[in-house]
């Protein structure tokens, strides 16, 4: 068992590393021929990046769009924050002071999360709208995190797991010296979906995540009269001009 | 009016998101470009025997173009925060005008093709074939997209359907399946400098009737230039401008600015156009061909500036782009911003006082305003963000006395597409261009109950062909969409003008006329 998920976990962790890195270089690659930052623009850099600060921190096109999906999708993605915080200390000895700080919230942090996606599931199982727009796996996707959620919410609440033994096996892992893991049912399913989650990150909806940066609608300044802005691609056409 | 062949919106008290009705509008398309239309662009006669295999390669030579494209179908989480934002969905009731699920349809063969997912388990991530069936929905609903950027607005990774619209047009121009509006009129304004395809002597014969009657009222001979060497500004305007009410009267407007401000300027029968409908066909080849039209018109005639007349997508064409498609513009005088929408010169002369404006000649109108949805959502005007809609609404209050905002969700970066932008102006599209304005005739009717508001201004062309042709459906009278700078060009006193104070019965009688 402990093999066979140190093994998982480093398959995991590549496919998650490499996948995101190849888009990545795939988007920065990619070029933006023509200025298109939706208007009203920042004009400047510093501006351009407020703007970025907060879509991501408070979500700010959402929040304009429509209020349900805003609060459901904040609370998950900040529970989640800062859940995925609060984890920092089963890869950290000693653990980091403001990891400890956190702790108490982060466990409050889950129960917030999952109330954000079961919102949200509700959302796109009851508004025939976005009932419409709905692949099977958009469904799949909510329940795999609602699944890692509630298993990771059931070990703080509920049934405790060996808390220490994990941490070794954990802190084993990184520096490739294998330990017992903890085998009681639900930390395996936890840490199966964590692992599953991982791999098809960089083949799912979740691009999401690197996404938004890259996007021009969102990143560029508003500067075209000021400075030409043109692609390689393009200038090729301009010689024949 | 004549009993409409659909049913025409009901507007509620109160905006509503419609109940979805599945294919509702999947009747309408536009008609298809013939072969003479297509190849003079460079595409395809006709659907071609591979169209498959090109479609797919083109749409992968796109993503590879345009970051835009790529993040955009890599991104949407489906969270649906966009579904209500259309105003062809709200008009509609139609799915498939959902952004979102517009999107999609692009998508779907995006996924099937160049993605892993895609290409393993297809149900599983919504990924489809392209089969002849999509290719019918794209041609159906990528031409109930006005490319407005609504969407965009309130998607929380900035997707901009118009983007995906855009591709998809370009990649049906490759397999043959073009447009027969704007390819025609890409054609045209290729050819012979307009969308209208206006010869030279229709021109001049236009403009000196127009000086004829700008002399006949007011005693002031207000000279309306064309193809002038040696003229500090070359004004760029629609050909709309030309001939079409209310455009006209901007384009008077226009002119009166200029003389009073003593601007030397002339226009251009070379580029005689400022829409540039290589954007809507998502064709950068198209739209550059245009735009160097433009440059060679200011290099010929020796100007210093370029100013652009009403136009909603050709400001954005120009504001966003023609720097980059046509520039460097450094033989131009720098200190002022290449291109400037009219709107911004005579703003700037309204704030010196270099315009003698006197605001009761209007006090027939109560005015609303109608943001473009291109100059609104993809452009920008003077130097601070959103400057697009506080100049011109600064030019209204300086030119009347009555005006009153429509509800905040449409005006603004949130306005409403008046429905017949992106190509869609066509009367194959009618039943569409109807629906789609519903949003808009909505808030319209809104601040006309509440504020007895009697005209809106706009400065766009597509807009105020589209609104003149759409208001009689809502019982609202085709002359009560103007143009901006016919106010301005009410309102304005020009020296040594003859009819010193305001006559609003003549200007009455000449509107009933018209
Ligand atoms: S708002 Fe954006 S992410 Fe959400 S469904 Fe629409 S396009 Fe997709
Ligand atoms: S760009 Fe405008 S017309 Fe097109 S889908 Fe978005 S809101 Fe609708």
């Amino acid at each position: 068992m402990s093999i066979l998920f140190a093994i998982l976990f480093y398959a995991a962790t590549a496919i998650l590393v490499f996948g995101l890195a190849y888009r990545i270089r795939k988007y920065i690659k990619t070029p933006a021929p023509l200025k298109i930052p939706t208007t009203p623009a920042p004009t400047s850099t510093p501006g351009v990046a407020f703007r970025m600060i907060k879509e991501i921190t408070i979500f700010e096109s959402l929040f304009k769009s429509n209020k349900w999906i805003w609060l459901f999708g904040w609370l998950f993605h900040f529970g989640m924050l800062l859940v995925l915080l609060r984890h920092l200390r089963y890869f950290t000895d000693p653990v980091w002071w403001w990891v400890s700080l956190l702790q108490p919230f982060g466990k409050y942090a889950s129960i917030a999360m999952l109330v954000g996606l079961g919102g949200l599931l509700l959302r796109r199982i009851v508004v025939d709208r976005v009932r419409y727009i709905s692949a099977p796996s958009d469904y799949l996707m909510l329940l795999l995190i609602i699944g890692i959620g509630a298993t990771g919410a059931l070990m703080t609440f509920v049934t405790h797991t060996d808390i220490v033994t994990l941490k070794s096996y954990m802190l084993g892992l990184m520096v490739f010296d294998i330990r017992t893991m903890p085998t009681d049912t639900i930390l395996v399913i936890h840490l199966s979906l964590v692992i599953l989650l991982m791999a098809i990150f960089p083949i799912s909806k979740l691009l999401h995540a690197p996404g938004v940066f890259f996007s021009p609608t969102r990143n560029q300044v508003d500067n075209p009269r000021e400075k030409r802005h043109i692609s390689a691609w393009a200038i090729k056409l301009e010689s024949s001009k | 009016m004549a009993a409409a062949k659909f049913d025409v919106p009901e507007l509620k008290e109160y905006p509503i998101i419609p109940k979805l009705q599945k294919d509702a509008m999947a009747h309408s398309a536009p008609y298809v470009a013939k072969e003479q239309f297509q190849t003079q662009l460079g595409y395809p006669g006709e659907l071609v025997d591979n169209w498959q295999q090109v479609a797919i390669d083109k749409m992968g030579e796109l993503t590879e173009k345009y970051r835009s494209l790529q993040v955009f179908l890599d991104s949407c989480v489906k969270c649906g925060a966009c579904t209500d934002k259309c105003h062809y969905y709200l008009g509609t009731t139609d799915p498939k005008n959902m952004p979102v699920a517009r999107q999609d349809l692009f998508r779907k063969v995006y996924r099937r093709y160049y993605t892993l997912a895609g290409k393993l388990v297809p149900k599983l991530v919504g990924a489809e074939d392209l089969t002849e069936e999509v290719l019918d929905d794209w041609y159906t609903y990528f031409h109930q997209c006005s490319q407005c950027r609504r969407c965009s607005v309130y998607c929380p990774y900035g997707i901009d359907t118009a983007e995906i619209s855009m591709a998809a047009r370009e990649v049906m121009d490759a397999v043959g399946k073009g447009q027969k509006y704007c390819n025609e009129i890409i054609g045209k304004a290729q050819t012979l400098g307009n969308n209208l395809g206006l010869p030279e002597p229709a021109l001049i014969d236009t403009l000196e009737g127009l000086e004829e009657d700008i002399e006949d009222e007011t005693g002031v001979q207000v000279k309306m230039p064309l193809d002038v060497k040696g003229a500090d500004v070359l004004l760029i305007t629609p050909s709309a401008d030309f001939f079409a009410e209310p455009h006209i009267d901007g384009l008077i407007g226009y002119a009166k600015v200029f003389h009073e401000a003593g601007i030397s300027w002339t226009m251009s029968s070379y580029a005689s156009e400022a829409a540039n409908f290589g954007m809507f066909i998502g064709s950068y080849e198209n739209m550059q061909k245009l735009a160097l039209r433009i440059r060679q018109a200011a290099l010929d005639l020796g100007v210093k500036r370029i100013v652009f007349g009403e136009c909603g997508h050709a400001w954005r064409v120009a504001y966003s782009f023609l720097n980059t498609l046509a520039g460097p513009f450094d033989f131009l005088d720098s200190n002022y911003p290449v291109p400037q929408h009219i709107c911004e010169v005579t703003h700037g002369l309204i704030q010196d006082g270099k315009l003698n404006l006197d605001k009761s000649r209007n006090d027939h109108m109560v005015l609303t305003y109608h943001d473009s949805c291109n100059v609104a959502r993809a452009s920008r005007m003077g130097d601070t963000a959103g400057g697009q809609f506080t100049i011109p609404r600064d030019i209204i209050k300086a030119s009347c006395n009555h005006f009153y905002d429509m509800p905040e969700h449409a005006i603004k970066e949130g306005t409403y597409c008046c429905g017949g932008g992106g190509g869609l102006l066509t009367d194959d599209l009618i039943e569409l261009r109807v629906k789609g304005a519903m949003p808009r005739m909505q808030a319209l009717k809104q601040v006309t109950e509440q504020n007895g508001v009697t005209h809106m201004a706009a400065i766009c062309a597509i807009c105020k062909s589209q609104f003149s042709k759409v208001f009689p459906y809502y019982d609202f009278q085709m002359d009560q969409i103007v143009s901006v700078h016919q106010l301005v060009s009410n309102a304005i006193v020009l020296t040594g003008q003859t009819d010193g104070d305001s006559d609003d019965e003549d200007s009455k009688d000449a509107e009933e006329a018209a």
